[in-house]
């Protein structure tokens, strides 16, 4: 914990309390164990109160982080998250999972000289608070206005646009095509980040207002938009994620032990088979596991297979530390965890045996050349430096697709290059009439908080279309 | 819940048939493709292919064969109970079009699947020939439904208990003798479709299978069925599940399939023993 001297900006941050490593890295309990009372009043008062925030600037949403901080550092918990809530639906996922440190903290001014007010810790701090002691107190809703909207896909964009529009006075159905509701939140974000009864509570919270959540409808093939229409839907918003697993296209892919890390982390969240056989959905227990790729999803598999049992748990990533795509907390976590990076390190074909399972993989080392069109150095490989890596289990983590299920049902909406929905940026408007759509399945695989706010924004049009026309 | 409204037992009982009440999935439905059924909060996602639909009652009818843990689960829902959640139709129906002369060739369960496709590759106009197979008599179905939904019937067992004895290869053989087959199409265990193709690929018949690799979603979202076909990676659950009989890697597809066999076991054992405590 910091030891504070008493000057606004000049203290340390208040660390937040965790788990052990040694221990958690066997659960699946949450890590961070979150803020008391007087942590957060702590931590509240070393922001500066600034009159031009910065912090406001990095935040996607425009969350008032000064004016939510100042009244958590006067005990005011309620007005807190009320504050909160204004911009921002689900403050208890986007305070533990928003990649503060290139959004809001990253802008904040106290982070110039030393580490920046701990925003998101707050502002779950927030949200936990009110779900212990709140009274569970629904916001006032609009008389009904007659309209119905079909949501597609209860991710968190999906949920935003929901809620808002519940709000409005509209009559809402939630489509998703998992037998459970939350998108990335409950199929891929492990317990230990975002524990699933948080999400829970969210839906109920939705569920609550009005809105009715048909699960196990597969947009596309159990109902089409244009048939959504003809049972009477006014507007449509499609928020169906990023849900096409890439591989590497490399030699031996198919090899029994090598799945994508959509498939690994459905099995262990969705499924929930890290109680296996308690529940009937197996998953593969490595005891050498790799994992490629660096980013969230990457480090969530990669402590996953930790918590499964892994004696040796690698990430293997074919750039350097600086590019990894991950939030820093969690390649903090992973390290911590006893995973080992296995950096300018690039696979080029897995090894089996005569059963078909994998045995390892051979890689190349790289080394980091001219910039490419991502900025980045691009990282290239090294002339005869192969050498091999002994694995039973490999979890492919380099990144997701648009899938085409829906829309390739859906001809009248226009797609770019890639297979993404093209929407109008600032409403979220596709090329078909009345079907709005965000999220990842617009601009790709994103974060959370940007999926609300194109969520909100599509919202905000949709209400305009209901009430005054396209 | 999607409640099971009718129950049969089939193939002294290691073969289930239940009809559910989906209305949404009946009214869409077509022939070749399936649903995933997860029977109740902590089960499996399983995927089963539509026997049959009703779009009319709105009911999908399922038959499958007790091999593990959860279809374990499956046969001890009675009428009246029913399933947690059932998903679809999923995956591609198949293409039925007038070709002339077509042979159908189903074993196991795989003839459950076969009849709808070959009650649908007849009404389109086609003369269709029916071989299905088992290892004994008593364990044969639909006998009497293929009957109806084919022009020809030949039965086989691999104990000569009943029709010809051996294997539907052998009976295969001859009708495509006979000459002037335009399709075939097979679907079975594995080494029988596999088996299948080869035949079919010396007489250069054009030939489909329907495979059953492990699948989680069953939307194209995971990657879990992926099979190698023509050289390719396939989605058996969006690009299939019907695929091209020549271009299957069938040695890949049946070393897939035993991914989880050690743990299944154990699972399969774990349930017997919870229940017969009881
Ligand atoms: C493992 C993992 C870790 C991540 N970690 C972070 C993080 O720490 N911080 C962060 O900001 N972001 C993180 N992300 C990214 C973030 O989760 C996504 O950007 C965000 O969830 C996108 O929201 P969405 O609403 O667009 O889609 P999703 O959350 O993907 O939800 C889409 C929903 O639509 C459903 N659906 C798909 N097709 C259909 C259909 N045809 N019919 C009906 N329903 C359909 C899906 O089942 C799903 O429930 C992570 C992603 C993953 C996979
Ligand atoms: C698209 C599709 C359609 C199908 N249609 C039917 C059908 O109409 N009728 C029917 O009886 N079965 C069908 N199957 C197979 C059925 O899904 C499996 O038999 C079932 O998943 C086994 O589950 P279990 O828990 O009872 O057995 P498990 O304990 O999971 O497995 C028992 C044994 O079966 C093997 N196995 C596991 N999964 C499969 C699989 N997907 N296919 C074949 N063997 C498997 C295992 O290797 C193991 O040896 C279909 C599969 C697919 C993918
Ligand atoms: S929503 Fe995310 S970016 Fe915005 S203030 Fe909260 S944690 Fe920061
Ligand atoms: S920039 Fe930092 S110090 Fe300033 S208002 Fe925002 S959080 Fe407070
Ligand atoms: S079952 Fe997941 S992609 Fe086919």
């Amino acid at each position: 914990m910091s030891e504070s001297d008493g000057k606004k900006g000049q203290s340390s941050r208040v660390a937040m309390p965790e788990q052990d490593p040694k221990i958690r890295a066997r659960n699946f309990l949450e890590v961070p164990t979150g803020y008391t009372v007087k942590m957060a009043q702590e931590e509240a008062s070393r922001c500066l109160q600034c009159k031009k925030p910065g912090c406001v600037e990095g935040c996607p949403v425009g969350v008032d982080i000064p004016g939510f901080i100042d009244l958590i550092a006067h005990g005011d918990f309620t007005g807190a998250i009320r504050n909160l809530w204004k911009k921002n639906a689900l403050p208890a996922v986007c305070g533990r999972v928003c990649p503060q440190e290139s959004q809001c903290e990253g802008k904040c001014i106290v982070g110039k000289k030393g580490q920046p007010v701990a925003i998101g810790n707050l502002e779950r701090f927030c949200a936990d608070y009110e779900r212990e002691h709140g009274q569970g107190e629904l916001p006032p809703k609009a008389g009904p206005t007659g309209k119905r909207v079909a949501v597609v896909g209860s991710g968190p964009s999906g949920l935003t646009v929901a809620g808002d529009l519940i709000v409005k006075g509209h009559d809402v159905t939630i489509f998703e095509a998992f037998h459970k509701p939350g998108g990335v939140l409950v199929y891929g974000i492990p317990e230990f980040r975002l524990p699933k009864a948080i999400v829970a509570q969210e839906v109920n919270f939705l569920e609550r207002l009005g809105v009715k959540i048909e699960c196990n409808a597969v947009v596309g093939r159990t109902v089409s938009l244009d048939e959504l229409f003809e049972q009477g839907y006014d507007a449509i918003y499609v928020g169906v994620g990023a849900g096409l697993p890439k591989f590497m296209n490399i030699p031996g892919e198919n090899l029994v032990g090598i799945l994508s890390a959509n498939e690994y982390l459905t099995r262990a969240n969705l499924m929930k088979a890290y109680k296996y056989p308690e529940v009937d959905t197996p998953i593969p227990r490595g005891k050498n596991v790799v994992v490629l790729g660096a980013g969230n999803v990457a480090m969530d598999s990669a402590r996953t297979a930790m918590r499964l049992g892994a004696e040796t748990v690698k990430i293997v990533y074919r750039r350097s530390r600086e590019e990894m795509p991950a939030r820093h907390a969690e390649i903090h976590h992973a390290e911590e965890e006893g995973i080992e990076l296995c950096l300018l390190t690039n696979p080029t074909r897995y090894l089996g045996d005569a059963n078909g399972r994998l045995t390892g993989m051979e890689c190349l080392r790289m080394e980091l050349g001219e910039p490419d069109s991502s900025g980045r150095r691009r990282p290239v490989a090294v002339k005869g430096s192969e050498f091999e890596i002994a694995c039973d289990l490999c979890i492919v983590a380099v990144g997701s697709g648009a899938n085409p299920l829906l829309t390739s049902e859906t001809p009248d909406m226009k797609l770019n290059k890639w297979g993404n929905v093209v929407a109008d940026e600032r409403n979220g408007k596709t090329s078909k009439k009345a079907v709005w759509a965000g999220g990842d399945i617009v601009t790709g695989a994103a974060t959370v908080i940007l999926a609300m706010g194109a969520g909100r924004a599509a919202a905000n049009s949709m209400h305009d279309y209901l009430t005054l026309g396209w | 819940m999607f409640t099971i409204v009718k129950r049969e037992e089939m193939s002294q009982g290691t073969v289930i048939l239940n009809e559910i009440e989906a209305p949404l999935i009946a009214r869409k439905a077509k022939p070749g493709q399936f649903v995933i059924l997860k029977a109740n909060e902590d089960g499996e996602r399983i995927p089963l292919t539509m026997a049959d639909t009703n779009p009319e009652k709105g009911t999908i009818t399922i038959i499958y064969m007790v091999v593990g843990k959860s279809t374990a689960l499956f046969r001890d829902l009675k009428v009246g109970e029913g399933y947690q959640d059932v998903i679809g139709p999923l995956g591609k129906p198949t293409h039925l079009e007038k070709v002339g002369k077509v042979v159908c060739v189903g074993g196991g369960t795989g003839v459950a699947v076969l009849h709808p496709i070959t009650r649908g590759l007849k009404e389109v106009g086609n003369h269709v020939t029916c071989i299905i197979g088992a290892r004994n008599k008593g364990l044969l179905i639909l006998e009497e439904q293929m009957k109806a939904a084919s022009h020809e019937l030949k039965v086989c067992t691999d104990d000569g208990s009943y029709g010809h004895h051996g294997f539907v290869t052998e009976v295969l053989r001859e009708v495509l003798k006979a000459g002037d087959i335009k399709l075939a199409v097979a679907i079975g265990p594995v080494p029988m479709m596999k088996a299948v193709s080869a035949i079919t690929k010396e007489f250069n018949v054009e030939t489909l299978v329907s495979l059953n690799p492990i699948m989680v979603d069953g939307t194209g979202m995971c990657g879990g069925c992926r099979v190698t076909v023509g050289g390719e990676t396939k989605f058996a659950c969006v690009d299939g599940p019907e695929f091209d009989g020549h271009k299957v890697d069938y040695d890949e597809l049946i070393l897939r399939l035993r991914a989880y066999q050690e743990d299944e076991r154990s699972s399969h054992n774990h349930y017997c023993n919870l229940r017969d405590a009881k």
